[in-house]
């Protein structure tokens, strides 16, 4: 794997690096106490082109890859993992199927509008009774005599939600039976818009962590839509979702490997002005030995979430490296923001300082788009461990 | 119409200032940005072209690496750029660095309706000198440390920003301003601006392109013909922190007084 980034790539990096110091790391604590959603910078980062960041121009996309993209979301979450988890999902999540298993239509009508930034995109697959065990979808959508879907059930803890225009949902339509004659559910994906008859946003979640995010619950009672927001085959959707969390473990792994890097950053600034003993705390060996335990760790797990991005954009099967590099990132974010929180000290334990905001935010990177069992499923399901 | 814009490479001042023994400063040893005025200038001037979708063309006097630059610029939205570069060129001061960018602009071509963007100055040399003396050179009007621009067909309204003030002026086109930070605040460059930026035009004018010109007068560029001469760089001594009083009330200034005239300063 030849991880030179192109110069592009690596002024895009020096890009992303000043608009995170400047736009959105002064505007992170303020967004995490507020549980606000930061609507300006979101507008800031659509207008450079972030917001459809490997997406053809012809699409409305910035035209760049896939680890661009990754770059993008990692820089981002160094100093607020809230704005990063933004950028992911509305990619990776709803950008992403369309374009992937979208009609020509249905791409030249939602890509532009999504990768401008006029609408902000979601996706919705868990629900009360189906998290991690996806198959146990109970939302339901029935033709009706006009030939429109009608849409039944309710997701929870989608994010973006709030604020978002468009959402790929996933809906049983039909119970079909496989070859030793089992009952299974027909999942299929659709495209539903906000406005649609019948659609609502409900509860608003109260988080740990990313409180900026809008986690919410969608609500769908008899909501109607055309024929045409059927996404992929009618049937499909099940492999519609699994393949689109393959791709959206890689933005959640750049999430939670930029907080790493971000905890690590602030704590290499802060060891080198604590004073205790009459010495820095960065002279004694352990903090020295603690920080070079982090580094190392977070980068490898840099080097397998960009060696996912590149996968992917090498059309690669990728599944099994985005779980790897999803796992081995987020409980990396984990470990290290709790490990930085402990060299500040006490004064980590306080909202004064960011790092205690980043242990928040890692902790979710372990949860949301597959926890990290599930990833060890997958991972172990590829090497044949069964 | 169109807008061209100089631009220069200048150390990064926030971080190690090196300096060489011979008094110039050691420009490889320090990391380097585009000159802040300068930027104010290129944001000014892709203001225009958003407005009147005007050619943005840059221009800079470097070494090779200077292109990093250019292509950072053409990112933002430039559509083309020059780079002049020769070891001739080397070392010039601002009376050589003028004329040689002089003939460059002349080159590119000044029409009518065109508009010539400096930075006021670079934080290297701090010496003002560049944009006025193309202008001279060029023999058309300038404005200097201009804070707010309005461009109405050929007439151009600036404001000044002075240290007592601001001053209104009207100038015709073709023009040269020298711009303040304090004008905008430049844009980031975009996603599909990276992308695009290396497939920009990006022109290298060399010793050869330029000698001929009549505005340059071989004899008197590069380090050779400069006529300044440095003779000493160093940091500036750091100040010590100021000390900050909150407060209008009796006390506080009774306090202030008598530490300034505890300091023999009143």
């Amino acid at each position: 794997m030849d991880l030179h980034l192109s110069k592009e790539q690596e002024m895009l990096r020096k890009m992303y690096r000043d608009f995170a110091e400047n736009e959105v790391k002064p505007l992170a604590e303020w967004v995490d106490e507020n549980e606000a959603f930061p609507e300006e910078t979101v507008k800031k980062m659509a207008k450079l082109g972030m917001m459809g960041i490997y997406f053809p121009k012809e699409y409305g996309g910035a035209g760049a890859d896939v680890l661009s993209y990754v770059m993008a979301v990692e820089e981002m979450s160094k100093v607020c993992g809230t704005t990063g988890v933004i950028i992911s999902a509305h990619t990776s999540l709803c950008c992403a199927p369309i374009y992937e298993n979208g009609t020509e239509e249905q791409k030249k009508y939602y890509l532009p509008k999504l990768c401008s930034g006029e609408w902000i995109g979601a996706f919705g697959l868990t629900e009360p009774g189906a998290g991690t065990d996806a198959q146990g979808q109970q939302t339901t959508a029935v033709k009706d005599e006009n030939g429109n879907w009608v849409l039944n059930g309710s997701k929870i803890f989608i994010t973006n939600a709030g604020y978002a225009n468009v959402f790929v949902i996933f809906a049983i339509t039909g119970i079909t039976t496989d070859k030793r004659g089992r009952k299974k559910k027909e999942i299929s994906a659709f495209i539903v818009e906000r406005t649609d008859p019948g659609f609502s946003v409900g509860k608003h979640e109260k988080k740990m962590g990313i409180k900026g995010s809008s986690t919410c619950e969608l609500i769908m009672e008899d909501c109607t839509i055309p024929a045409d927001r059927l996404l992929g085959k009618q049937g499909k959707g099940f492999g519609i979702a699994m393949k689109t969390l393959d791709g959206g473990r890689i933005g959640i792994a750049s999430q939670a490997l930029g907080l790493a890097e971000g905890a690590i950053e602030e704590t290499i600034k802060y060891t080198k002005e604590r004073v205790q003993f009459g010495r820095r705390i960065s002279q004694f060996q352990n903090t020295q030995f603690q920080l070079a335990d982090m580094h190392a760790k977070t980068e490898a797990a840099k080097w397998l979430v960009y060696s996912a991005a590149m996968k992917k954009q090498n059309h690669e099967p990728y599944t099994m490296d985005a779980a790897m590099a999803k796992l081995v990132a987020a409980e990396t974010a984990s470990d290290v923001t709790r490990r930085c929180v402990q060299l500040f000290g006490g004064y980590g334990y306080t909202r004064e300082y960011p790092v205690e905001r980043m242990m928040r935010d890692a902790k979710i990177t372990e949860i949301y788009e597959g926890t990290s069992e599930v990833q060890r499923m997958v991972i172990s399901a590829n090497l044949g461990v069964n | 119409m169109k807008a061209i814009v100089c631009v220069k490479q200048v150390p990064d001042t926030s971080g190690v200032v090196a300096v060489k023994e011979d008094g110039t400063m050691d420009r490889a040893a320090m990391a380097t940005i585009t000159n802040h005025d300068d930027l104010a200038a290129v944001e000014a001037a892709l203001r225009i072209k958003d407005a009147t979708g005007c050619k943005v063309v840059v221009v800079s006097m470097g070494p090779p690496p200077a292109e990093g630059m250019l292509r950072e610029l053409l990112a933002m939205g430039c559509d083309e750029a020059v780079l002049v570069s020769a070891r001739e060129f080397g070392g010039s001061d601002t009376y050589a660095t003028s004329q040689i960018l002089a003939a460059a602009i002349k080159k590119i071509g000044v029409d009518d309706d065109d508009i010539v963007f400096c930075g006021r100055q670079a934080i290297d040399g701090d010496t003002a000198q560049v944009g006025p003396q193309i202008a001279e050179k060029l023999g058309m009007p300038q404005v200097s440390y201009v804070a707010e621009i309005n461009v109405d067909g050929k007439a151009v309204t600036v404001k000044r920003l002075l240290e007592d003030g601001y001053m209104t002026i009207k100038v015709q086109t073709p023009c040269l301003l020298t711009c303040v930070k304090e004008l905008n605040d430049a844009r980031y460059m975009s996603v599909g601006g990276i992308m695009e930026c290396y497939q920009k035009p990006l022109e290298v004018y060399n010793y050869e392109t330029l000698k001929d010109d009549p505005l340059i007068d071989v004899t008197t560029i590069g380090l050779k013909g400069s006529p300044t001469n440095v003779y000493k760089s160093f940091s500036p001594p750091v100040k010590g922190a100021g000390m900050m009083m909150e407060g209008a009330d009796k006390a506080t200034v009774e306090k202030l007084v008598s530490i300034l005239n505890d300091k023999h300063i009143i």
